[in-house]
């Protein structure tokens, strides 16, 4: 088995607002192995930021943590001290944030900023800092460092910005590196080189990346694995290829579904919107929103049903006493070409 | 930045010559005459006087008269002060004010920074609620019941410093902290909402993910962050400053400029009222460019330029 340095089982996280208790993160359980890519997708409010925020100890003041474990190399990072997570963070797991326009600071010098982590773990000098700094802005593409490295913030574009905001994040060589839509804010063409980037470096500084995004289009090229997140739950989870080509939870058929294709530009979003997270569902939280839904699903939570050894899903419908239904067409054909490249597999 | 500066020091002077027109004509719209005792004059002895000080004349030659000697610092000669040049009168009283208001706007802007940023690292807290409520006080209580006060218990009853005059440093201190009090309020509770928000910002956040200690952060990318903002008040404030302390000067018994401005309102000293006023206005418009200049060197995305 891979190295597993990530180990995150049945975590609770509650948010207390005046409105009362919301359940942002209910019991969630995934791992990640040296060197890979897990995606986190899901839609907007599915509790994926709170989700990686927990994993480097940035929650709100107004979170609780109500059960479970952060395991990292065997270590649970929900019982450590603050002084202990100074230490870890920016230097063995460091994040990536959306808005690359507001993540810098805009009156301190660029090579100051990316020095900064250095500085700060490795007791490098201001000097040795200033030349790495310099690297990695090489690094990361961006041209004419040796000027641009005295330039502030305002005089680079959103991508560019953006990565900077990655040099930062890899100066120090961190195993884990954590990417909460890290393109979202970008526009498409940026988007395509900053994940080409990530990917570039990744191999390099030998990260290992948890990579979040609400859009399932920019996942393939992208991670190893991928589980599929909505209201603090995972629904789905298994390799690229078994989510993208074999899915089993309508809520994942609906995200694929929502993809623009080659032959349609038309988004079909989901329709619905989330349970309230104060009062979530007893079920199967898809439910309300899920045209294949069946009674139990409103009434009793579905557990993981194990489709191979590396995919599950929580749906009622892997029940061996469930009723066979038929997925939306894309959803068919994708199916079926699964079915194509397993055979071709076997040969 | 050089056509810059031309191009905001021909607005200054325009702002003064405008300035300058307004007040000669409110003054010349003023009830009241400058005479002390005008009901016992005769109307020959009235036409000697309004002769010598240039009344006779009609409007428009007085504000021509008056145009040319201020455009190089010449007010005229004062109603009231044996016939004293205005500019004199108040190159006399101009340090005294200057230093009291400089000493304030220190004093204030320095304690303001750190109870708002202290109240701001601690926000929602009882440390943050006492800082407001003595914002608010700050700001609410006039600084002459504050001088009124100080004067009583500090001086009269405790006899720790003197109760006025001028002179000795020890005379400056209670009308210091009077004077310093609205700009410590004003100070405390902007730099509280500017670091407020720093500290919620996106890049504070990285800082924090970069292992930086809270300490850190707050010095690091906090600080100057939500200071430089405050360039832009402390010009108005060093007038507002000097305004305010008319007030001050008079309980202190300050031989200050505001002092002066209050006599010559009261005695209807026209060419000393203008005088002061124009002083004051240039204090502000040179001040202003001051911060202007001051702001673009030190936020790296400010630049002077149209
Ligand atoms: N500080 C907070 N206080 C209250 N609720 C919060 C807080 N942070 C996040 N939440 C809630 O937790 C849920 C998950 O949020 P988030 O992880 O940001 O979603 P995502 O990143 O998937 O869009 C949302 O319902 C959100 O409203
Ligand atoms: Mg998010």
């Amino acid at each position: 088995m891979a190295n597993r340095i990530l180990d995150v089982k049945n975590l609770k996280i509650d948010f207390h607002t005046y409105a009362g208790e919301v359940k942002a993160i209910r019991d969630v359980s995934f791992h990640l192995d040296e060197g890979e890519t897990l995606a986190i997708v899901g839609e907007s409010g599915s509790g994926k930021s709170v989700t990686t925020r927990s994993i480097i100890g940035l929650l709100a003041k107004n979170s609780q943590i109500m059960g479970g474990q952060i395991l990292f190399h065997g270590k649970d990072l929900l019982k450590i001290s603050e002084k202990e997570w100074q230490q870890i963070r920016g230097n063995q797991i460091a994040m990536i944030f959306q808005d690359p326009m507001t993540s810098l600071d805009p009156t301190m010098k660029i090579g100051q900023q990316i020095a900064e982590p250095l500085i700060k773990h490795k007791g490098a000098s201001k000097k040795e800092a200033w030349a790495k700094a310099l690297e990695m802005m090489k690094a990361v593409g961006i041209s004419n460092a040796e000027e641009r490295i005295n330039q502030y913030p305002h005089q680079f574009s959103g991508g560019m910005r953006q990565r900077i905001v990655i040099a930062i994040a890899l100066i120090c060589e961190p195993e884990i590196l954590l990417a909460d839509e890290p393109t979202t804010a970008l526009d498409v063409t940026v988007q395509a080189e900053i994940l080409d980037l990530m990917k570039d470096l990744q191999k390099r500084v030998k990260t290992s990346i948890i990579f979040i995004t609400h859009d399932l289009g920019v996942v393939a090229g992208m991670a190893d694995r991928v589980n599929v997140m909505y209201a603090g739950e995972f629904l789905e989870k298994g390799t690229v290829d078994e989510i993208f080509y074999n899915p089993q939870h309508p809520y994942t058929w609906g995200l694929i579904n929502s993809m623009p294709t080659l032959t349609s530009e038309k988004l079909e979003s989901i329709p619905g919107t989330p349970p309230d997270l104060l009062d979530p569902p007893k079920g199967d939280p898809f439910a309300p929103r899920n045209k294949y839904a069946m009674k139990i699903d409103a009434q009793m939570k579905p557990p993981f049903f194990k489709v191979s050894e590396t995919h599950q899903a929580a749906t009622w419908l892997l029940h061996p006493d469930a009723p066979k239904v038929t997925p939306p067409d894309e959803i068919v054909r994708r199916w079926e070409h699964y079915k194509e490249l397993q055979a071709a597999d076997k040969d | 930045m050089a056509k810059y500066l031309l191009k905001r020091i021909f607005y200054m002077i325009l702002t003064l010559f405008l300035v300058a027109t307004i007040t000669f004509f409110l003054m010349k719209m003023m009830p009241g005459s400058p005479y002390a005792n005008e009901a016992k004059m005769t109307a020959t002895q009235k036409a000697i006087m309004n002769k010598q000080y240039g009344l006779d004349k009609p409007v428009i030659e007085q504000y021509i008269t008056y145009l040319a000697g201020a455009a190089h610092g010449d007010f005229g000669i004062s109603f009231q002060y044996s016939n004293q040049p205005v500019s004199s009168l108040i190159g006399a009283r101009l340090g005294a004010s200057a230093q009291l208001g400089l000493q304030a706007l220190v004093v204030g802007i320095i304690l303001g920074i750190i109870i708002g940023s202290i109240a701001a690292v601690n926000q929602g807290t009882w440390i943050d609620s006492t800082a407001t409520i003595v914002s608010i006080i700050g700001k609410s209580v006039p600084n002459f019941v504050l001088a009124v006060l100080l004067q009583y218990y500090i001086g009269l009853k405790l006899g720790w410093f003197p109760i006025a005059g001028w002179g000795e440093a020890a005379q400056t201190i209670m009308p210091t902290i009077a004077l310093s009090v609205g700009p410590l309020a004003e100070t405390a509770r902007f730099i509280r909402t500017e670091m407020v928000d720093t500290l919620s910002s996106d890049y504070v956040e990285l800082g924090k993910a970069k292992g930086l200690s809270r300490i850190e952060v707050i010095r690091k990318h906090t600080l100057r962050n939500s200071m430089i903002p405050l360039v832009t008040l402390i010009g108005p404030y060093a007038v507002a400053l000097m305004t305010g302390s008319m007030v001050i000067e008079n309980i202190f018994n300050i031989p200050g400029i505001g002092e002066q401005f209050t006599k010559s309102i009261l005695t209807n000293d026209y060419p000393t009222i203008m005088g002061v006023s124009m002083v004051y206005c240039f204090g502000l418009v040179v001040i202003l460019l001051l911060t202007d200049i001051v702001y673009s060197l030190i936020d790296p995305r400010i630049r002077l330029t149209d």
